[in-house]
Formats: C-alpha cells, structure tokens, sequence
C-alpha cells in the first residue's frame, strides 16, 4: 500500500527572532525534527500530553503555521514548499476537523452555509448544484437536510461536531486532520462521532492524522499509534503493539495512568506514576528529554540523546534502555 | 449515622420556557472516610446536587423546594448564612473543575490558602501563613516556600489544582466534594492527583463526593457510585456492583460508549455502542422516565411511570420498570 502522508525530519521552532534593543528572543522548540507516514485509508494516532507539540505537528502538516525545517508529500505533490495559489489549491486535498465545535463554527451563519464555502471558495462541482451537494454531506454525517437554515447554537455539541465533519468533507479531501474531535464532547455523545468516522473512512477511503490525549479513543479509532514528548516521537507502533507491548518507560507511565474501569481501585500499586511536568521547550535537555522524570533513567540519559532505533517489526522507540 | 445526608431534596430553576426541576428528590448518604461517586452526562445535575450541598444554588433563579441535607445531624437547608459561612470552608468544601479560573489571578497562592486559615481558625497572620506553606508542602509541591510567593498564572495547570487541594483541605475539612477535578490535566497528572487525594483521605478520615464523567475514574477512586440522570438518581451500589453488574440500561450504556483501555486489543475495530440522542430538556420531562427515548428496552408503561428506586442486591438499587420484574423475583 502506498503511502498518502509523508513527513520528513520536520521542525517547527517559534521565536529566536532579534529583540527591540538587541539580544535574541528564546526559541520555542515546539516540533524538534518527527517523520512519519500515513497509508492511504489508515488512521495514524499522536499521542502525547498538552505541551508535547501533536498539535503543532499536525498544524504543520496542514500547512497552518511555519514549518522551520522538514518536508510534507501529500501523494506525490511535496505541499511543504507550495506557496500562494498552488497551495490554496491544494487545500481541497487535506482539511481539519477542531476540538471545540462551539468555537469553530460561525454562530451568524447558517449551518448549510458553513458547509456551503468550502464548496464556494474552492469551485467545487457546478454552483447550481452545490445545494444538492450540501444536502448530501448533510445526510453523509447523519444530519436532517433540513437543518440547514439552521444556526450553529440550536444544535447540541454533536451535532455541531457533524457539521464540521460535513465542512471538512466538502471538497472530498484525502487527508483529515482530527485535533481532539471527541474531547470537548459528552461521553454518550463520544462514541456517536467515533463510529460515524469510522463509517466514514470505510466509505469514502479517507486517511485520518488523528490527535488526542485520550489513549482508549485513540486504541478504538487508530491503524498506528505515534507517542510524542516535547516535540519529539519517543515510541512508534501498529496499535496492537504499542499497547500490548510498549517499550519507551514514557508510554509505559501514560498508559499506566490511564484509569481502567475494570480494575478496582484496590489493585492500582502496579502503576508508574511520572513525577512533576515536562521540561520546557525553550532550554532543551542536553540528552534524553525525558530523563528527569523516567524511572530508569541512568548517567548516559542526561549525556546523549538517544535517537529512534527498530526494537520489533514495525516498531522504533527512543531509549537507551531498550534493546 | 452517616456524615452526609441528603433526603429528597428538589431544586426547581424557573426559566423562560417555564419551569426545570433540576434535581428531583435526589438521597445521597457518605459515610466518614468513604468516597461517593457521582456520574452521569452534562445536564444531569451532577454539580447542582453538589451546590446544593454548599448551599450555593443560585437563588433566583434556582430554590430549594423541598429534602433535607444533614452535616452530622444538623439541618443545612434553611441555615442561617453566618453559620453557613462557618461550614462552608471549613467542614465542607469544594474542588471545582478548572484551576485556571477558580483561583484569584491577582493573589499569591499562598495568600489565598491562608485566607480560609484566618477566617475559620484563631492564630495571627504568620500562623495562617506558615500553615498555607505546610500545605503546599503536604500537596507535593517542591520549594514550597518559594511557591507560596508564586501567582497562579506562574504554576502549571497540575501545579495549581493541587493548590486549589491545599486550599480545599487547609481547614481540614470531614467532607470535600471534587467536582470533575482533573477533567482539564493530562493522564500523567491526573494520577498523581489521584493518588495525593488518596493519601491526604486516608490520613484525616475525609469523606469525598466525586463529580465525574468517566468510569475509569469511578472504577480508581470510589467505595459507592450514584448514577444521575435528568435531575434523578436512577442507579446506586458499590463500585464493584456497579462496574461488574450494572443493571439500568443507562448505566450499561455510559461503561459500554467509553473506548477502555484495554492491555491486549483485538485486531478487529468493534463497533463502540451508542446511547442516541442527547439528555431532554429539564423543562420537557413528561410523566414517564427521563431515558425512555434513548431507552433499547423501553417498555410501554415507561412512558408514563416514572420508576422508583428498587433494591436489586444489598446495597444496590435502581429505578427502572423493565427491571422491576427482575428485581423482585
């Protein structure tokens, strides 16, 4: 199978700009050097915790902030160097989908207008038959057509997560970028857009970059899993791998974390609990980032950075500890 | 006697499309020493039982109608204020969801622990002061000293929900009630929140009510679970009962719609169940049960019975018509 998402060595550092009176501003290294690579009709997972750059990651991807350093092919067209109208052309190809759909849907439009523009701006089918179009994604994301005239407050949380489903899939794009999509919902609602995404992709071939903190959603809806930690990936699996036999001590302690509905609260001595917060971008560990929380660290860790190597069959870890 | 009693409580809110009765005759018991768990959906009224108990319900448009809530033997509804100011802080108290907009941004947090500690407790200034920097110390805070000094905007979300714990626990409280606490931190924080709640609980006896969404939560946390919906309990038992065997479909519902974790997935994706459609609005509850519409096992006479809660096992009850038969045999 080919692949439809190719990201190469990317980096995206803000700041180090010169300040006013001379010095230079601290750099941000929000994603410090991530490759990685997406089947068509897959999902890929980022996991990681707030701070760790998935979403900067997946911003870059779609082209929405600076990318530093690093390429992006999107089938065989490389969009990290498109500019200008090229590349508004080629937005049609990759779209997003937000974690909070009360703030991104504009609430003085008319839901089929939302899903409307895209249609518009990118000249997508005849115009007269674009209304057709809009009733159909409508029916697509599970949505009455005639909704439509309606405003982004009379629907529930849901549903407005529909209508950014039927706005992301407008102009038939190849490639969705799903930044939290279930997280700001309520968790009877969670599994309504989880299996409608899954029905979707099944339908339509589409290939998900999908971003969360929530590892059971992620392990429900991902082909494979990538974990970050401060703008880096630490561990890299398929998904029934990087939870049956995590390797990195990060994803061990984040999946541990994780509160488990079936075990009582009697048996939770086996967990690895993290002490304290990541270390701050700005001034990047000299060795692994990690090691000022990981368990295992010892003297090499705080020395050399350990670099991603094959620990198994489709999957590479960062650890020096790992063999 | 327990710790906590609510008995029948009702909280009507008068609105524009009329009236939305948001807890109905809602009982809750804690024992001293044990931790509640609170589920259900936004809406449920989650939180409202929880204010209610602080004697917070925003009065209008909200009011207590009817119930009782006793704090070991004495009456909270109808409380004069003074004495309820006196509680409140001290007996009983609150960690709310968000630590970036509960706590004062123009305060130290130091500064902000050590007000409870001078409105409840004798002693002078510095006392209060050098207890708030005990408790950033008992919290798990490094440099305490150092931290007390600190604004909330200088802490890391982490950081500043255990301030809001060292503030919550200052006066020593018998009761805290941990609204959603750790919805807005990351796993990894999360747990060592859970385990310093643990920790500090078993140290002082403190009861705890526990808001939340997710059973993992409940499962790690919690001695007895209360299932709500739309303003009613409709499910209590222990934890095990609860998890292992729960018996309203909406109970099964919410543990079933949650992707959990599991150590050795399948290769195949299973479809995740659904519970459709949304809670009802509070105004337009008919006679029946509030879930009959999202109901896979409704029957008939749901539509206009609302069930009471039965005993189905010896602490385990729940309100549920197509169970009732079941239960009783």
């Amino acid at each position: 199978m080919s692949d439809l998402l190719k990201v190469d060595g990317l980096k995206v550092h803000f700041g180090g700009g010169k300040k006013l009176l001379g010095g230079k501003k601290p750099t941000v290294h929000a994603v410090d050097g991530v490759s990685f690579s997406i089947p068509k009709g897959k999902t890929l997972g980022i996991v990681g915790e707030s701070g760790s750059g998935k979403t900067t990651a997946a911003l870059a991807v779609l082209r929405l902030v600076h990318i530093t350093e690093g390429s992006v092919e999107l089938g065989a067209d490389k969009i990290s160097t498109l500019e200008g109208e090229e590349l508004r052309n080629a937005r049609k190809r990759f779209q997003i989908i937000f974690q909070d759909p009360y703030s991104s849907l504009d609430p003085r439009r008319r839901a089929g207008d939302i899903v409307r523009e895209p249609l518009d701006l990118m000249n997508v089918g005849e115009e007269n038959g674009r209304d057709d179009a809009v009733a159909e994604l409508f029916a697509q994301v599970g949505l009455r057509p005639e909704q439509r005239a309606l405003f982004p407050h009379q629907f529930s949380g849901g549903q407005r997560q529909r209508i950014s489903l039927a706005r992301a899939l407008a102009t038939k794009p190849e490639l969705i970028v799903c930044d939290e999509p279930v997280s700001a919902l309520d968790v009877a609602i969670q599994a309504q857009i989880l299996n409608l995404m899954i029905k979707l992709q099944d339908d339509l071939n589409l290939t998900y970059l999908f971003i969360s903190h929530d590892l059971g959603v992620v392990q429900y809806i991902c082909d494979e899993v990538a974990v970050m930690y401060l703008g880096r990936i630490v561990e890299q699996a398929d998904r029934k791998t990087i939870f049956s036999q995590p390797k990195h001590p990060y994803t061990k302690a984040l999946l541990s974390a994780v509160p488990s509905a079936k075990h009582s609260k009697r048996d939770a001595s086996a967990r690895v609990v993290l002490k304290g917060d990541p270390p701050s971008p700005i001034n990047m560990p000299k060795g692994c980032s990690f090691a000022a929380r990981c368990p295992l660290a010892e003297s090499r860790c705080f020395d050399t950075r350990p670099e991603l190597k094959n620990v198994g069959t489709n999957h590479i870890a960062a650890c020096h500890l790992v063999k | 006697m327990a710790l906590l009693e609510v008995k029948d409580i009702v909280v009507d809110f008068a609105t524009r499309a009329g009236n939305a009765r948001v807890l109905d005759h809602v009982s809750l018991k804690v024992q001293a020493g044990q931790t509640l768990g609170v589920v259900g959906e936004s809406g449920c009224g989650k939180s409202m039982t929880a204010l209610s108990i602080m004697g917070l319900v925003p009065d209008p448009p909200g009011k207590v109608t009817s119930g009782s809530i006793t704090l070991e033997g004495e009456e909270l509804i109808g409380i004069e204020e003074p004495r309820m100011r006196k509680i409140r802080g001290k007996d009983i108290s609150m960690i709310f969801q968000e630590p970036m907009t509960s706590l004062n941004p123009v305060f130290t947090v130091g500064e902000q622990i050590a007000e409870s500690l001078r409105l409840h407790e004798d002693g002078s200034n510095s006392e209060a002061w050098e207890k708030a920097v005990a408790m950033i110390r008992s919290v798990g805070i490094p440099e305490p000293e150092a931290r007390a000094r600190n604004y909330p905007h200088q802490l890391s979300g982490g950081m500043r929900q255990r301030i809001m714990i060292a503030m919550a626990l200052a006066c020593g409280p018998k009761l805290l009630i941990a609204d959603e606490p750790t919805t807005a931190l990351d796993v990894t924080v999360q747990a060592q929140i859970f385990d310093l709640l643990k920790d500090l609980q078993s140290d002082n006896n403190t009861s705890i009510i526990l808001i939340t969404h997710d059973m993992g939560v409940i499962s790690q946390m919690s001695d007895y679970v209360a299932v709500m919906y739309a303003g009613r309990i409709i499910e209590t038992g222990t934890t095990e009962d609860i998890l292992a065997s729960p018996k309203h479909p909406y109970t099964r519902g919410l543990i079933a719609c949650v992707p959990h974790l599991e150590e050795n997935p399948s290769d195949e994706r299973l479809p995740l169940m659904e519970i459709p459609g949304v809670v009802p609005p509070l105004t337009k509850l008919g006679q029946g049960c509030a879930f009959a519409p999202r109901c896979n096992q409704k029957l008939a006479e749901c539509d206009h019975t609302k069930p009471e809660m039965t005993q189905c096992g010896d602490n385990h009850m729940v309100a549920c018509l197509a169970l009732s038969g079941e239960a009783a045999s």
